[in-house]
């Protein structure tokens, strides 16, 4: 249900407020001690930022596409490691589970991941399977009433604070490809189950990935993320999807958060004996990161805004996370240079931004493959 | 106990307040409107005292225009129970605000009224001392504590050079001074239940007040720019610049 204009602002302003107030202040730290602190972790609980996407009648907010949109714009003004800490419940940890989940998987799940109560990560990359998703070589192997999963996963966001993992893996090895892999609901208590450490990072400083390694990891049968087997990759690819909008969005409130901080400085910084900003070729920069972030605010909405009428933005989402992606990158490249020598040291945290934001390129499908779906959906509708 | 608390809707107070060319107040267009912050302690002591146990319901009121239902909306997010937006597209000066409490405050018989001390747009810190003039009730001004014993508030005031703590006998009228408390984020699912909460609509000829303005604003005026200074090289041309501005004889 879409939600009247006053209380959507109202939602905007509260976590604008929350992001000004009590997050911009603590970015240096969270980037310093690689950590966020857990009362924030649970101000963020009681704020309700773990339940954004799940549905209302699980205990979450059940926020349209375009909504979750306009909120993430505003965490995007920050520190993407805060994201990271609800980031998983929102998007690729819970919407398996929402999406392809069983009425009494959801009732379980559901409202603890709304409420934060339990954290889930989406366990899908592998050593040897990243881009190649289809290729994972987990294995969950019928045995009676469980199943027996070994195999590794890796760079998993969020394992270390999980309590369920969305895993993907292969339930008939005689199948290669997509087909033999299936989506399951493994709690991380599971023994069997240990985590690697955590890997040390270029950015995001205060989010943590780290490997999940399953050693004949029984889990029962009803664990299996809905009724059939083999509709893993399916799961997960269409999470996947859903999931790109949100990380586009969270491009854009970078994007956002380094235009306003350079345009800042360079209305104050005087060289030549007046504000670098006056400079046309220094304006010409700002221009240009002015216009490509508006440029991704607005994909992310006109997409978003389809999904929610029941369009098929499969090729849209992938254009939207591509694109802000990219972007985002571009714009912290020259906030870098609008700042200068105070760009790259790290008092002024537009350094630790430019490292931040250079995963997006990376995680949730990299810029190659989107371009690869957008390509290939493109020429598979001339072909029809 | 039933706690009332009014709210009122005022410019952001992080926006950079412009004055109107004819310098007849200050420019409201397009300008981000906030409950004012002194009201959010309020309503915020209230949502503590229910939370404790020791208020029941609490009502929020607002007198301003059809807008003013957003602050109320903030106010029923944070906790309160319904709303009453008394709807008027004039100004209205404190007195004129205090009868118009105090015609809600008969009506609903609240136990303890908790008011700003002062809107952050006028700064007048009047309404709430008038307020509890008109209806006979003891007040507890400028409060950074409030302890509620049976029928007695004890409301710790910041004075000049330290705090004064009085017992007084409730019904009364508390204002709310900054340190009084921190107040919460409206959480995400509070602001959404907040729309099923009821506010009811008012209009200041529904309670027989007269609100028209018995006071006159001349101007309105920027603060004067800050000029820059002089350096001195010596003492003796410190002590002779002081002479010239007349400071030092």
């Amino acid at each position: 249900m879409a939600l009247d204009q006053e209380t959507r602002e109202q939602l905007i302003s509260s976590i604008r407020r929350f992001v000004d107030e009590r997050l911009r202040p603590l970015e240096a730290q969270v980037s310093e001690k690689d950590e966020v602190p857990e009362d924030v972790v649970q101000e963020m609980r009681e704020l309700g930022l773990f339940g954004l996407s799940i549905p209302e009648e699980h205990g979450g907010l059940g926020l349209s596409m375009e909504e979750e949109c306009l909120l993430m714009f505003e965490m995007g003004r920050t520190s993407p490691a805060f994201r990271s800490v609800f980031g998983t419940n929102v998007g690729i940890g819970s919407q398996g589970i929402v999406m392809h989940g069983r009425p009494d998987q959801k009732e379980e799940w559901l409202p603890k991941l709304a409420s934060g109560e339990v954290i889930a990560s989406f366990a899908l990359t592998e050593p040897e399977a990243g881009s190649d998703a289809a290729s994972l070589r987990t294995t969950a192997i019928k045995d009676g009433d469980h199943y027996v999963i070994n195999g590794t996963k890796r760079y998993i966001t969020n394992a270390n604070r999980a309590g369920i993992f969305t895993l993907m893996a292969r339930t008939d090895p005689a199948t290669p490809g997509a087909k033999g892999v299936s989506a399951f609901i493994v709690p991380a208590d599971t023994p069997g189950i240990t985590l690697g450490k955590p890997d040390k990072k270029m950015g995001q400083q205060g989010a943590h990935i780290c490997d999940v390694i399953f050693e004949d990891a029984r889990i029962p049968a009803s664990c299996l993320l809905g009724d059939k087997e083999g509709k893993g990759f399916v799961t997960a690819m269409q999470v996947l999807e859903r999931g790109r909008l949100h990380i586009s969005a969270i491009c854009v409130g970078v994007a956002e958060r380094l235009l306003e901080d350079s345009v800042q400085y360079a209305a104050e910084r005087k060289q030549f004996g007046t504000a670098i900003g006056e400079h046309q070729l220094v304006q010409a920069m700002l221009a240009d990161c002015k216009t490509e972030a508006y440029a991704a605010r607005c994909m992310v909405l006109d997409a978003a805004r389809r999904r929610d009428l029941g369009e098929n933005v499969g090729t849209e989402s992938s254009c939207c996370k591509y694109f802000a992606s990219e972007m985002v990158g571009r714009v912290a490249d020259k906030a870098v240079q609008i700042f200068g020598g105070a760009g790259y040291v790290a008092d002024y945290g537009i350094e630790r931004f430019y490292r931040d934001v250079r995963i997006f390129r990376i995680y949730e499908g990299t810029s190659q493959i989107q371009q690869m779906i957008i390509g290939r959906n493109l020429v598979r509708e001339a072909q029809q | 106990m039933k706690v009332l608390v009014p709210v009122k809707r005022v410019v952001d107070y992080n926006v950079k307040i412009r004055v109107k060319s004819d310098q007849s107040g200050v420019e409201l267009a397009n300008v981000k409107m906030s409950m004012n912050p002194f009201d959010e302690i309020s309503v915020e002591e209230a949502v503590r005292l229910k939370e404790a146990g020791k208020a029941t319901e609490i009502v929020v009121v607002s007198v301003g225009p059809q807008q003013a239902q957003e602050t109320i909306r903030t106010a029923l997010a944070m906790g309160a129970d319904r709303g009453i937006l008394i709807k008027t597209d004039d100004t209205v000066e404190p007195l004129g605000v205090a009868k118009l409490l105090k015609a809600v405050a008969e009506e609903e018989k609240p136990d303890l009224i908790i008011v700003g001390k002062q809107a952050i747009d006028d700064d007048c810190n009047q309404t709430g001392q008038m307020l509890s003039a008109l209806l006979g009730w003891s007040q507890g001004t400028f409060a950074s504590k409030i302890d509620i014993e049976g029928d007695k508030a004890a409301v710790t005031r910041e004075i000049d050079g330290g705090l004064q703590t009085i017992k007084i006998t409730m019904p009364a009228v508390v204002t709310s001074d900054l340190r009084l408390n921190e107040p919460r984020y409206a959480s995400l699912p509070n602001i959404m239940k907040a729309k099923k909460k009821p506010i009811d609509t008012k209009e200041p000829g529904d309670y027989g007040v007269d609100i028209t303005p018995r006071l006159e604003v001349q101007k309105v005026a920027e603060p004067p720019q800050r000029e820059a200074g002089i350096k001195v090289e010596t003492v003796g041309e410190l002590v002779s610049k002081l002479k010239e501005a007349g400071v030092i004889g």
